[in-house]
């Protein structure tokens, strides 16, 4: 499945109230741990049915980063039923992204 | 079997497999974590021949491609020891161990921690290593900076654009940074000095909402911040590798210009060697010196 870009309006349907787990990619344009991220963040969408990978741009969305306070990026977080259970800040490399939703 | 092992995929890494592999030798490049090093983090480098601005990004994936682009292999794995055979050297990562005739240690170097409990654990929630990458999540609120060098006094100025309120915390009274940075500093309404203090104790919920600070005379202190940038320097990715090359005091390979170390068929380049400029430059250009000294070194076995 593609990565869907999310953003404040869309935040409640796609991210917590997906019935799927949910990895949300906090990240910027100027940032460029977040740039070598994207092909892994990329990679696991398209090869895991079972988790929903959505990106959000924090210079567009200051209030879901000051929300789920990201202080830091790239800052990948885990949701599982509307919930946070695990997050990850900085570059990672994809098996330590993987152990978020529990793998 | 391969005739060089990189250790490391930064400037030095990277600009030593270009040269390698352009002296027709085999190359594996090993890398801990992702290509480019500490540069990926700068959104501009103004200082770079040529490139006039560009972005560590940018800077790194265009070296990366290079490499890649003239065969060298890479393989992301962190490197854990070297075994000097003699002839042979053996590069132990966390999962295989690859031969070669060859080494060059290109680790650079990582922020140095404060060594305050649960540092680790807030990294993301306060505790930062980094004033431009981070600075902008800290809008209107308060920060402190840890440090007393030209990276601590250039993070707090940054940071005093952003924030409510700046807190600069030093060790001693007087700064090893420059002077005019630190008259700059001064005369910000919104930067306050707090000297002759160390900070002793991160005060955190889930994120960091205040820290206790110790001045030397005894006294105690507690600072409420949001955000702590922590600017005391940089140490060496050395310490796997003690046992085969000799380390100075602070952790940094002993080597000089020529990037050969006191094991032979082992080469050291870029920012985890002793010199006294660490930049791209120096770390490139190091790149291009330790590969013509192990092209002579394999050339003669
Ligand atoms: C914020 C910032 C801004 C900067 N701006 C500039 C600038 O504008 N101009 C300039 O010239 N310089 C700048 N520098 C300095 C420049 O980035 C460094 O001098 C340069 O990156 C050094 O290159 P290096 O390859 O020696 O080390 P590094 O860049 O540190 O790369 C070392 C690599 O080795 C890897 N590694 C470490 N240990 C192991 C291991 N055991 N196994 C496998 N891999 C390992 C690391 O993950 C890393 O990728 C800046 C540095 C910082 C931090």
């Amino acid at each position: 499945m593609a990565v869907i870009d999310v953003n404040e309006k869309n935040f409640e349907q796609e991210v917590l109230k997906s019935d799927k787990v949910v990895l949300a990619d906090f990240n910027a344009d100027w940032c460029g741990p977040c740039q070598m991220l994207k092909p892994i963040v990329h990679e696991i969408a398209d090869e895991r049915a079972d988790v929903k990978v959505v990106s959000i741009n924090i210079d567009d969305e200051e209030d879901l980063a000051e929300k789920y306070e990201v202080f830091s990026i790239p800052c990948v977080v885990a949701f599982k039923n509307g919930e946070e259970v695990a997050r990850s800040v900085g570059f990672k490399p994809k098996a330590e992204l993987l152990k978020l939703i529990g793998d | 079997m391969y005739d060089i092992i990189i250790i490391g995929a930064g400037p030095a890494g990277l600009t030593s497999a270009i040269y390698a592999k352009r002296a027709s030798k085999s190359v594996l490049v090993l890398e801990a974590k992702a290509y480019g090093g500490q540069i990926i983090n700068t959104p501009d480098i103004e200082n770079y021949p040529v490139a006039a601005h560009i972005s560590g990004f940018e800077f790194a994936t265009k070296v990366y491609e290079q490499a890649q682009a003239l065969g060298a292999e890479f393989v992301f794995e962190k490197a854990v020891d070297i075994r000097d055979l003699g002839d042979i050297k053996e590069v132990v990562t966390e999962s295989n161990v690859y031969q070669a005739k060859a080494v060059i240690i290109a680790t650079g170097s990582e922020n140095r921690k404060l060594g305050v409990e649960r540092e680790d654990e807030l990294v993301g929630r306060g505790i930062s290593y980094c004033a431009t990458c981070d600075g902008a999540f800290y809008r209107k609120k308060s920060v402190a900076v840890v440090g007393g060098g030209n990276t601590a006094l250039e993070d707090a100025l940054y940071l005093a654009d952003i924030a409510e309120k700046v807190y600069i915390i030093h060790r001693r009274d007087e700064f090893r940074g420059e002077d005019a940075t630190v008259k700059s500093l001064k005369e910000r309404e919104n930067v306050e000095f707090v000297l002759n203090s160390q900070v002793v104790k991160l005060n955190a919920d889930k994120r960091l909402e205040s820290i206790e600070v110790l001045n030397k005379d005894g006294s105690t202190r507690v600072i409420e911040v949001k955000g702590l940038f922590v600017a005391v320097g940089r140490i060496p990715e050395n310490q796997n590798f003690g046992k085969v090359v000799n380390l100075d005091q602070s952790g940094y390979i002993v080597a000089g210009e020529d990037c050969t170390t006191n094991a032979k068929g082992i080469f050291v380049a870029g920012d985890n060697r002793v010199k006294n400029v660490r930049q791209l430059v120096t770390a490139t250009a190091d790149g291009a010196v330790a590969v013509s000294e192990a092209v002579k070194y394999i050339n003669n076995l």
